[in-house]
């Protein structure tokens, strides 16, 4: 039930010219990034080798770029629904609302997920040259997911809230935003509680290629918590009203 | 099997904050029945049928659809249920067949009688024209059907459609009428509105909500036999005596109406035909027009919704 949702939302998203641009425009800039710091590295050869003065900044590129595409992405997911009113369809059907949530979070994450493979084949395109540090990129892979993972979770209770979907594109990029500059404290006062909880400062950690379970605890709990979050919110539609 | 319960819903009550949208409100309905819900704007008919399709939690009181409790086995009591809202909850951006494969499934009708239980929605609702083009594209007529043959693609045994024929043309509005009546042979089905002929053309029992109340609850058979027995309209080709017309036994009241029509009200057991023929003759009235009046259900529905009106304000 749960991949039935997902396979009409991706459907619906593949039906927008959206999801199709937004590919394109990412893989044609990770594509001009990667180009010029492979050009980069060929000029002057590092000593950590060509992984880690090339991964690491490409993925953390895409970090910053997932901060503008995922709130365009899941801003639709239930505010659009809730505008043409098609929403009674899901809640009169025989499927819980934990169902539809995650139907429609898989499908984001299914669609992000695209991004992460044409970004991750370009690395991988270095083979042809010279070895690469595989265990490196894994980690990078692996934080990528994670934290498309809790993005999209926060988007998608951002979309619950409201019935206009760019609200829900704002409020989503405010909040991935306002989590980014929780690591700002940590330039004057050090690594304290506060910067502990920004969403980037544990993808670094990955980035370097440090794969610490507390980290990846952390993107569980965010994702955990939002999807929650958006069933209640749900739930409380059906309550409330 | 027509005794079969198919809704039961138990002192269904409903509050917005301290407003009452549905107070108190039960019924049932069986098998194979059409029940018309009729009331006028903010009465409450959406709300219960939000409550009835599990759209909106209820405040008080208890659903049963097809035996299973709403609140306490959702699944098995929302896949007993088709329903149609207000505004049809469409994808706009995709194809009939593809929608309805979607709604097949969320339904959850087994992979290998989908192909079957779509093409039979289509086939019922007239769709099998239109079944490659987007649902965007199609006139409100058929967005309409499109919602309804989602309401019942599943054949579920209880169909709840809200305001089924707003917005269509006649043409449509008899064929979704015809539609309805087909559905009542198989399924349960509530429809609301508030055209009262849609309610004597294709109901089988009315129910009329005002302020979250239900003030009726009667067959249309019944309905009608209550009404035929209360009133006559006669015309006569001369001036008949209005005294003498009011002497005669049983009448209660005459009322003169357009075109020189009288209309009688008398005592429901004393029928006054026989009487008004002979004197007619007697006296030379000329008696031209002898029929029934039937009170509309327009009339019944305005008395019943005014009148609680009038009460509740002496009562504050």
């Amino acid at each position: 039930m749960i991949f039935t949702i997902a396979a009409r939302e991706l459907r619906s998203l593949f039906l927008s010219p959206l999801a199709w641009i937004i590919l394109a425009v990412m893989t044609l800039v990770f594509g001009i990034v990667f180009d010029i710091s492979l050009a980069a590295y060929s000029q002057s050869p590092l000593p950590d080798g060509a992984t880690a003065s090339i991964v690491p900044g490409l993925y953390e590129l895409a970090m910053v770029l997932l901060f503008f595409i995922v709130p365009m992405i899941t801003m639709r997911l239930f505010s659009e629904e809730r505008r043409n009113q098609s929403l009674p369809l899901l809640f009169s059907a025989p499927v819980s609302m934990t169902e539809i949530v995650l139907g429609k979070y898989l499908a984001v994450v299914a669609y992000l997920s695209i991004m992460v493979v044409t970004l991750t084949l370009m690395p991988l395109s270095m083979m042809l040259g010279t070895s690469i540090d595989f265990g490196l990129l894994f980690a990078n892979i692996i934080g990528m997911v994670l934290l498309l993972g809790s993005f999209t979770a926060i988007g998608l209770f951002m979309s619950t809230l409201t019935q206009v979907p760019a609200l829900a594109a704002i409020l989503a990029f405010g909040a991935l935003f306002l989590l980014w500059l929780l690591k700002l404290p940590a330039y004057w006062f050090g690594e304290n509680a506060v910067s502990y909880l920004s969403i980037a400062s544990h993808y670094e950690n990955f980035l370097k290629g440090v794969f610490s379970s507390a980290d990846v605890m952390y993107y569980i709990v965010v994702i955990a918590l939002f999807l929650v979050f958006s069933v209640r919110r749900l739930e409380a539609d059906r309550l409330g009203g | 099997m027509t005794d079969t319960v198919l809704i039961d819903v138990q002192e269904l009550s409903r509050y917005f904050g301290s407003h009452c949208a549905v107070n108190n409100v039960s019924f049932t309905v069986n098998k194979g029945e059409v029940v018309g819900f009729l009331g006028p704007n903010g009465a409450g008919k959406t709300t219960t049928m939000k409550m009835l399709t599990g759209n909106l939690a209820p405040s008080t009181g208890s659903i049963a659809i097809a035996g299973h409790d709403l609140l306490d086995d959702p699944r098995a009591a929302k896949s007993a249920i088709g329903y149609l809202p207000e505004q049809p909850p469409l994808y706009r951006e995709l194809t009939v067949n593809e929608y309805l494969d979607f709604c097949a499934a969320l339904n959850r009708i087994p992979r290998d009688q989908r192909l079957a239980a779509r093409d039979a929605a289509k086939e019922k609702c007239g769709l099998t024209a239109v079944a490659d083009r987007l649902i965007a594209n199609l006139s409100k007529g058929y967005q309409q059907r499109v919602g309804i043959a989602q309401a019942i693609i599943h054949m579920p045994p209880v169909v709840i459609l809200d305001e089924p024929t707003v917005g269509l043309d006649p043409i449509q509005i008899r064929e979704i009428r015809l539609l309805i009546r087909d559905l009542g042979k198989e399924h349960s089905v509530i429809l609301s509105t508030h055209i009262l002929p849609e309610v004597q053309a294709t109901c089988d029992r009315v129910q009329i909500i005002n302020d979250g109340q239900l003030v009726l609850h009667d067959s249309i058979d019944g309905l009608e036999h209550h009404l035929q027995s209360a009133s006559l309209t006669v015309a006569f080709r001369k001036d008949a005596p209005l005294s003498e017309l009011e002497s005669i036994k049983g009448i209660k009241k005459v009322e003169q109406q357009r075109e020189g029509r009288l209309r009688l009200f008398y005592e429901p057991d004393q029928d006054p035909v026989d009487e008004i023929v002979r004197r007619s003759a007697e006296n030379g009235w000329g008696l031209c027009e002898l029929r029934p009046g039937r009170v509309s259900l327009e009339e019944i529905f305005l008395h019943l919704t005014t009148e609680d009106k009038a009460s509740d304000e002496e009562a504050a």
